[in-house]
């Protein structure tokens, strides 16, 4: 009798979970097909794969030494992005150049891709301003610390591109630990209901400093998208291909003017938290060990080889291209001035305030009294 | 001139800076087709268009959010905060990125957004309705904080809010929104300076927002009883024009400030420290406060135990000038001090 009744327990009427990851390049660097993505990367030639490793190996070397020059004291901290590699490098090479970015505090790579200065990649983490570079620059507003603030942000310049008449589409990083905020979902619910050209780009790396993403999400996060409206896919974030094809298939709905996307892309923060985390207190070492099998480098590595576009030589070229870039970064950090001391009344306001310009005539007038002011250095 | 009640005193500011800045959008709740909970943007999605006056869905932080990305756009947002006790859940998106956006960016990104927001009490709401949190917002750096207390001054201050690249926090007097006065659009005067409403010579009352009104009456009904008042509007919450009020006190030697929200760490303290140091020599007396309390909003029904009016007004006078007041009677009782 029992078994011709339906199942009545409410949780019954939850789908199954797919466990499909839209993947191009398997861990071996096994090129798979998928007659719905391939289409989007079918331009790429050797070269631009050469130049997508180029991307990886240089970001990877950047944020190597940057922990190294914070382990030396020459930065306050440092969220290194180790694993979520090809996650930022294949998003952030599919925008437009007119396309913009909003991200979290860990798109370093992102910013390299941009066109960030070297040092004004580090010179939040280095102390010497709370933003390294003019976000008109290099159309990427400067990271976000808060977090998941930046969705908002995002969805507004969005809705102004559309005003503007434009096709220009904005893109917003952030995590899996943000996806629980109640500004992701606002900015979600707002891209749905105005229609916004934005595509949200979530790197779920497992990790909200120790909280495992199943603090956060009970179920995939790519499934919440469809709930407020919004296309979504999930992605191996560690698949520079996939994570290309698929964020150009989410910018190209959006230089359409067909609205939001959301992208997953599964990946795993290899590292710590920050430089100021310990994750031996939280992280299981056979997780992150069959993790690093996964490793995004490596297997477009073993791909290029495989198909006879990286030999010895090129690596070795690439390889020499990410110590030069190294070496400048480390310069660059290190010839990054103190800010001077009546600095910090800068840019407050962009028109006059008589409150603080009066606090500034006192802290001027104090510094002065104790010969700690020189004149060039106001 | 024509005789415009406050809200509409706004509602003819908005109307002029959407039609002279076609940057200027405005964002809010039931703003577009209702015109406003008090009819403030009435009409003004019809005239504009939906693109220009936004109907936002319900939260607060995402009107705020939005509103910076729009900013970073180009565009002017003016958003509308339905009441001040709602104002709470964009709170980080006010003080954490608005405020900061100009100086983390060294200039680079302005925050040319206006936030409006109804504010205190006396209309008989329920909680949060009633609010006046005008001082979390002039203790952060990177905001403007203005308040109005005439149709005049709502059109003038709006519609130079809006034009100034700075973030500004409005906050609307809602009890005074059905006020009548003259209104000349043409009228100018410096966005941040308070004004003298009544000249007088025995002692500075300053107020803003609601509060003006009172402080008016009060001054009417000490000058039956031979003391002449001298009040000042603020105007401007911050930067405060200490100029001003600095210039009445070595006249008067004596300061009562008066203002809804509660006393303690408002913006009556920073004004009587900020007096002190500037006029210590002047003054006859410490400066008097007559404000609301250090407690929760009441029920509406309570509400007149809470909010400062013309006879605590009045007290506060006798005190500043060293006259038989009620803090007399619990000195002399022997009361907690």
């Amino acid at each position: 009798m029992r078994a011709t009744v339906p199942d009545d327990r409410l949780e019954a009427e939850l789908p199954a979970p797919p466990d499909a990851l839209v993947q191009l390049l398997d861990p071996e660097g096994r090129r798979r097909s998928d007659p719905l993505y391939d289409p989007y990367v079918a331009d790429l030639t050797g070269d631009d794969l050469l130049a997508l490793l180029d991307d990886l190996i240089v970001v990877r070397r950047i944020d190597v030494e940057a922990t190294a020059l914070q382990r030396q004291g020459q930065l306050g901290l440092w969220p290194p992005l180790l694993g979520q590699e090809a996650a930022q490098v294949g998003s952030a090479r599919a925008l437009r150049a007119d396309d913009f970015v909003f991200s979290s505090y860990r798109e370093n790579g992102v910013a390299y891709c941009r066109g960030v200065e070297l040092p004004a990649i580090v010179e939040v983490w280095r102390g010497t301003a709370q933003a390294g570079w003019n976000p008109y620059d290099v159309n990427m507003a400067t990271p976000q610390i808060v977090i998941g603030a930046q969705t908002l942000h995002a969805v507004g310049y969005a809705v102004g591109c559309r005003h503007d008449g434009v096709d220009t589409a904005t893109i917003t990083y952030f995590g899996d630990g943000a996806t629980t905020q109640g500004d992701v979902n606002e900015a979600m619910v707002f891209a749905a209901s105005f229609g916004a050209p934005v595509v949200f780009f979530c790197q779920n790396n497992h990790w909200a400093i120790s909280e495992p993403v199943g603090l956060q999400a009970q179920r995939p996060i790519a499934e919440r998208a469809p709930g407020f409206g919004i296309p979504s896919m999930r992605v191996d974030g560690n698949d520079v291909l996939a994570v290309l094809a698929a964020t150009r298939r989410a910018l190209e709905r959006a230089h359409r003017g067909d609205g939001p996307s959301f992208i997953e892309a599964v990946t795993y923060r290899m590292g710590p938290h920050t430089t100021s985390d310990d994750p031996t207190r939280y992280v299981d070492p056979l997780e992150r060990e069959a993790w690093s099998a996964k490793d995004p480098i490596q297997r477009l590595e073993a791909h290029l080889r495989e198909a006879g576009i990286l030999t010895d030589e090129t690596s070795a070229r690439i390889a020499a291209h990410a110590d030069a870039i190294a070496a400048e970064f480390r310069a660059g950090c290190l010839a990054l001035p103190n800010p001077a001391p009546l600095s910090v009344f800068d840019h407050v306001y962009a028109e006059p305030h008589r409150g603080l310009e009066r606090q500034r005539a006192e802290q001027q007038a104090y510094l002065r009294s104790i010969g700690e002011l020189e004149e060039a250095a106001e | 001139m024509t005789q415009l009640t406050l809200a509409k005193a706004l509602n003819t500011g908005l109307r002029r800076a959407l039609a002279d800045d076609d940057r200027v959008v405005l964002l809010g709740e039931d703003i577009g087709q209702l015109g406003g909970v008090f009819r403030v943007t009435d009409g003004l999605q019809q005239e504009f268009g939906r693109e220009r006056v936004m109907d936002m869905p319900l939260a607060e932080s995402g009107i705020i959010g939005m509103a910076i990305g729009l900013a970073y756009r180009g565009f002017r947002p003016v958003c509308e905060i339905q009441f001040d006790g709602f104002i709470y859940p964009a709170f980080d998106q006010i003080v954490a990125q608005v405020a900061k956006l100009h100086y983390r960016t060294r200039g680079a990104v302005r925050m040319p957004i206006t936030i409006r927001v109804p504010f205190g009490g006396g209309i008989g709401a329920v909680e949060h309705h009633s609010e006046s949190p005008e001082a979390y917002f002039a203790h952060t750096a990177g905001l403007r904080v203005v308040t109005c207390s005439t149709p005049q001054d709502a059109h003038t201050m709006l519609r130079q809010a809006i034009a100034c690249d700075d973030p500004v926090l409005f906050f609307e007097p809602k009890r005074r929104y059905w006020t009548k006065g003259e209104v000349d659009e043409s009228f100018e005067h410096a966005f941040d300076r308070a004004r003298v409403v009544v000249e007088g010579a025995d002692v500075t009352l300053v107020a803003y927002g609601p509060l003006v009104a009172t402080a008016i009456d009060a001054a009417v009904a000490a000058s039956d009883e031979g003391v002449s008042v001298e009040v000042i509007d603020l105007r401007s919450l911050s930067p405060l024009d200490l100029d001003t009020v600095e210039a009445s006190v070595r006249k008067t030697g004596r300061l009562v400030i008066t203002h809804e929200a509660a006393q303690f760490g408002g913006l009556g303290a920073e004004l009587a420290a900020s007096i002190t140091d500037r006029c210590f020599v002047h003054l006859e007396a410490a400066p008097a406060r007559v404000t609301g309390f250090d407690t929760p909003y009441p029920s509406a029904r309570a509400e007149e135990h809470f909010l400062p009016d013309l006879d605590r007004i009045l007290d506060g006078v006798d005190r500043a000038l060293g006259r038989p007041s009620a803090r007399d009677l619990l000195l002399t009782s022997g009361g907690a001090r």
